[in-house]
């Protein structure tokens, strides 16, 4: 209890309001100390960055072609030009353009996946774990079910009954993946809705809602987290494979995983074409997993205990025999 | 002391348990599952508790002490028996008339470290009950009530707005009792308040009950795994072995003039902290543990263990008889 | 402190440790000493967050991070355990010449192998027996702690024994190297109480048979007055009063051991209500400045502010009091 005692429990409230930006703060150092997790979120936020302002720093339209200029290597070659860094493709079109507007596709999938996938694999999960019996057992056999069906055969052929469109590769992605969350969530709850403070709540007299959404969700949200940006890695390759095979994201709108498809057939003349979509996924890919690990460890307080006291430990024991120097008395033996 | 309510003329018990039977099925044992395997968790408890008083329900882990208390709550269902409430029979009450009946009765938990919700303020935790029954519309409006009742179990007024972390144990066991008295019941059920807290901290729990119950004429079943802490507290006590009641009787008989063999062991088994009483104590040590009970044994429960076992005993289960005035015990030898 | 040349068993000086939280600083020992004789038993008595354990963990080398041993030292027979040079020796000692009773037995039984494949493991490992000799001895361990029919228990996993059994076997396991100092820490806690009165029984009737040294470590002031020879009494990782159990027990001199023995129930003394110390304990990341207790003290006087060390008062007995110590020291 370091906080100034207050007079009345009003202002106490009061005080407490900001106390969200301090604990956001001590995040922000604790990253600073972790390397790889400091690469991953900075990464990530380019990635974003780059994929917001997409229009405004790509030096091309992506989809422009240029027939006189075909296949043209990237600059530090001799036939190179500054015109097109990384080079053209087939049509004449700027790699460096597709690229930066490809991440646009993949995080807008990414992100729309896992909030669809996981806000209903979550919603089942908390029902079937707290609610038991014959709800339960509905969604678990609903689950395996789907789970026993092989994904990428439910992709085809939703993706050929309906077309193959951005919207439906992100329904046909969230169809598939929302089942993991279910049943993360579910065996959480099992073991959750034992805690003396659950039982509580239902003493106290709170229906079912309210203890599912006050009560258990919020001690959920560190797992969660990190299973939901584990996730968004794996779609971001799904769409990938997606857009490779055809299925996905259709010209002339660009994606990482179209790109490399159409860069295949020249893999022997062009390398680029390949290669530079390849990689934007793969740095991806593994920035979200670096992320994904410090997020781990960030949730497990142990973990992070003996995280700081590594790094902190030397400069906090000089501050103590300060402070300890200070305080002895004289006089003392 | 308030004491001996119960013994005034024409008061009719708040809570009255008749014959209470709660069997639990722990599945079936076998390859094939052919046989079902049923708990015996309580059998055949009756007592009442009456306005203003205290029923310390004393016994080791797996008695049946905390089923009992949470059948009278509705949380485990009932095999067999009744129960009562300020009359009105509650035994098998639905969903809506337990969340009714949550007004009047309350909990009280074990562990006041894992019975707060971490990631909740203390005012969201006092101020749940209240909002839940519609009593207040917001938190904001509850501001105030929560102050009282956070004064009431001597909490600073500032400590609603801090996260159950900041508190030591015996500062969230207070919490633990706002919450419970938000809703201003008659009945509290204790499930072991002060087990998990220091030495020097239970007396603050267990006088702070204590002046609640003296306040608000609160009656409490309070439920111990030791008879050294319900002794200040209880007005009577039940004790209870392998889901009977072996023993109910006037507090100060209980210590004074046990009459069960399991009381007397009870007894003797809480070390006295002065070495040269205890090493000059008579111990009455019993041997082995508790019947599994999954399988308990015909005849009296406590046959396994006893140093006066007969024949009898094997044979048939005692039922509580009255000894002496306000001394019932369940026992075919003493 | 002692006069006496003589070497005791174990001896912590000074003892020091430092966990470094996010929170601050938990000073959770600070400046601990005690002293195990030859076959006698030590209980040292204090809530949760004085320390207690944290002191016998950095005896048995269990202080991990975030947690450091700052400074003081620990000596085994006069040898230091926390001596980086002497490792052959601390693995010789840990183990095998001081065993360690957990509270939860559940935790450091494994719960995939059998109480029997466990026990000998230890003996063949340690003591280097055959497969014949661990299993012949195994037996006669848990024969000495009063489990019946051992042959059948051996072949038990932990998960079919009650608590107090697997209790047994715990204490069965920790006397299998024959251990000079036994240290037990809040063995009984998670028991029952007619079954912590037979493990108590037992535990004392053990000490007094094989004459080994125990260290106890409880909350619970019956359990010391029963077991112990000497006690040492901590407040927020100091300690406050160390003496012979009968005399701590008959006239406690700090505040806080009156306290302490004056909230505990007792079934044999009747009281209307039940005795409380004010206030909470102390935080151990800012703990108050001098005497720990000060706060809660009702003897409280100005000089407590200042930091009191241990003071003898004759017979072996210490006190961390300004009030009680100018008292008595006359």
């Amino acid at each position: 209890m370091t906080q100034p005692r207050t007079d009345t429990l009003e202002q106490a409230l009061a005080q407490n309001r900001f106390e969200w930006w301090d604990s956001l703060r001590e995040l922000g150092r604790e990253l600073k100390r972790d390397k790889p997790g400091l690469i991953g979120v900075i990464l990530i936020t380019s990635l974003v960055l780059m994929a917001v302002f997409a229009p405004y720093i790509s030096p091309h339209d992506p989809s422009a072609q240029d027939l006189t200029a075909r296949l043209a290597p990237p600059v530090w070659y001799d036939k190179g030009t500054w015109n097109h860094i990384l080079g053209t493709d087939h049509l004449g079109r700027d790699v460096l353009s597709r690229s930066i507007h490809g991440a646009r596709v993949s995080l807008w999938v990414g992100t729309a996946v896992v909030l669809c996938a996981g806000g209903f694999g979550v919603v089942m999960g908390l029902m079937a774990g707290y609610l038991g019996g014959r709800t339960d057992a509905f969604i678990m056999r609903w689950i395996d079910t789907q789970v026993a069906f092989p994904g990428l055969l439910l992709a085809l052929i939703i993706l050929a009954v309906i077309g193959p469109s951005l919207t439906t590769v992100v329904v046909v992605l969230s169809l598939n993946g929302w089942m993991v969350y279910g049943r993360m969530t579910r065996s959480a709850v099992l073991s959750i809705r034992q805690s003396p403070y659950v039982e509580a709540a239902e003493v106290v007299g709170c229906r079912w809602p309210r203890i599912l959404f006050r009560h258990i969700l919020p001690n959920l949200t560190s797992p969660l987290l990190t299973l939901a940006i584990l996730e968004f890695a794996r779609i971001v390759l799904a769409e990938a494979a997606l857009s490779f095979l055809g299925l996905g994201i259709q010209p002339p709108a660009t994606s990482w995983g179209l790109d490399v498809a159409m860069g295949k057939n020249y893999m022997f003349m062009a390398w680029w074409l390949v290669t530079i979509p390849g990689c934007a996924i793969a740095v991806t890919v593994l920035a979200i997993n670096l992320v994904a690990s410090w997020l781990r460890l960030i949730s497990d307080p142990q973990e992070r205990e003996k995280q700081y006291a590594r790094h902190m430990a030397g400069v906090m024991r000089k501050n103590l025999l300060a402070a300890l120097e200070k305080e002895k008395p004289p006089e003392a033996l | 002391m308030t004491g001996q309510a119960h013994n005034r003329p024409g008061d009719s018990p708040l809570v009255a348990v008749k014959d209470l039977s709660v069997l639990f099925d722990a599945g079936r044992a076998g390859f094939w599952g052919g046989k079902r395997l049923i708990v015996h968790a309580v059998e055949k408890v009756s007592f009442d508790i009456h306005p203003g008083e205290t029923l310390g329900l004393v016994g080791e882990s797996g008695s049946g002490k905390s089923t009992t208390g949470r059948a009278i709550l509705g949380r485990v269902p009932v095999s067999e028996g009744q129960i009562f409430f300020q009359g009105k029979e509650i035994t098998h009450a639905g969903k809506n008339q337990v969340r009714e009946l949550s007004r009047d009765m309350q909990l009280v938990f074990q562990d006041p470290y894992a019975s707060l919700n971490p990631r909740m303020k203390i005012i969201d935790i006092v101020a749940e009950p209240l909002l839940v029954h519609g009593v207040v519309k917001n938190i904001r409006e509850a501001a105030k009530e929560v102050a009282r009742l956070l004064e009431l179990v001597g909490l600073p007024p500032d400590a609603g707005a801090r996260y159950p972390h900041a508190f030591s144990g015996g500062q969230r066991q207070r919490v633990g009792i706002a919450r419970a008295l938000a809703l201003k019941p008659r009945f509290i059920v204790a499930d072991e308040p002060v087990s998990a807290l220091d030495v020097s901290i239970r007396a603050q729990v267990v006088n702070l009950m204590q002046d609640l119950q003296s306040q608000f004429g609160l009656s409490y079943l309070f439920i111990a795994h030791d008879l050294a802490v319900v002794r200040h507290i209880s007005h009577r006590i039940a004790i209870m072995y392998a889901g009977n009641i072996v023993e109910l009787a006037d507090r100060d008989l209980i210590y004074d003039a046990p009459v069960h063999p399991y009381t007397r062991a009870l007894l003797s088994a809480v070390p006295v902290p002065d070495p040269p009483v205890q090493r000059a104590r008579q111990r009455i040590t019993c041997p082995g543990e508790p019947p599994n009970p999954l399988n308990p044994p015909s005849g009296c429960r406590f046959q396994s263990r006893c140093p006066y076992v007969t024949q009898t005993c094997r044979d048939a289960a005692p039922v509580l008889t009255q000894r002496r005035s306000g001394q019932r015990a369940a026992c075919w030898n003493c | 402190m002692t006069a006496s040349p003589k070497i005791p068993l174990l001896e912590a000086r000074d003892l020091v440790v430092n966990f470094y939280t996010r929170g601050g600083v938990v000073q959770a020992s600070r400046g601990v000493s005690f002293q195990v004789d030859y076959g006698q038993t030590l209980g040292i008595v204090g809530e949760s967050g004085s320390g207690k354990s944290v002191a016998v963990q950095a005896v048995m080398g269990l202080i991990f991070t975030p947690g450091h041993i700052e400074g003081g030292d620990i000596l085994f027979k006069g040898r230091s355990l926390l001596d980086p040079a002497g490792r052959k020796f601390v693995r010789q000692v840990r183990g095998k010449e001081i065993a360690m009773i957990f509270q939860d037995p559940m935790t450091s039984l494994n719960p995939v192998f059998t109480i029997g494949t466990q026990i000998t493991e230890v003996l063949r490992h340690h003591m280097g027996m055959t497969k014949d000799q661990a299993r012949h001895r195994a037996m006669g361990l848990l024969d000495m702690v009063d489990i019946n029919a051992p042959e059948k228990r051996l072949k038990q996993y932990p998960h079919e024994m009650s608590g107090g059994m697997r209790q047994r076997v715990m204490i069965a396991m920790a006397l299998a190297c024959e251990p000079r100092l036994i240290i037990a820490d809040e063995p009984t806690t998670a028991l029952d109480v007619t079954i912590q009165a037979q493990i108590l029984e037992l535990l004392a009737d053990l000490q007094q048979r094989l004459n080994v040294s125990v260290i106890l470590i409880t909350h619970d002031l019956g359990v010391v007055a029963q077991l112990c020879h000497r006690v040492a009494v901590m407040y927020a990782g100091r300690i406050v009063e160390v003496g012979d159990a009968d005399q701590v027990f008959a006239a406690p001199v700090h505040p806080y051991t009156q306290g302490l023995i004056r909230a505990t129930p007792r079934l044999d003394v009747v009281t209307e209500r039940m005795v409380s110390i004010d206030g909470v304990p102390p935080d151990l990341i800012s703990p108050p400045k001098g005497c720990a207790f000060f706060p809660r003290c009702d003897q409280a006087k100005k000089a407590c502010s200042r930091m009191q060390a241990l003071v003898e008062l004759g017979d072996d007995r210490h006190v961390s009091c300004w009030c009680a110590a100018k008292e008595n020291v006359r």
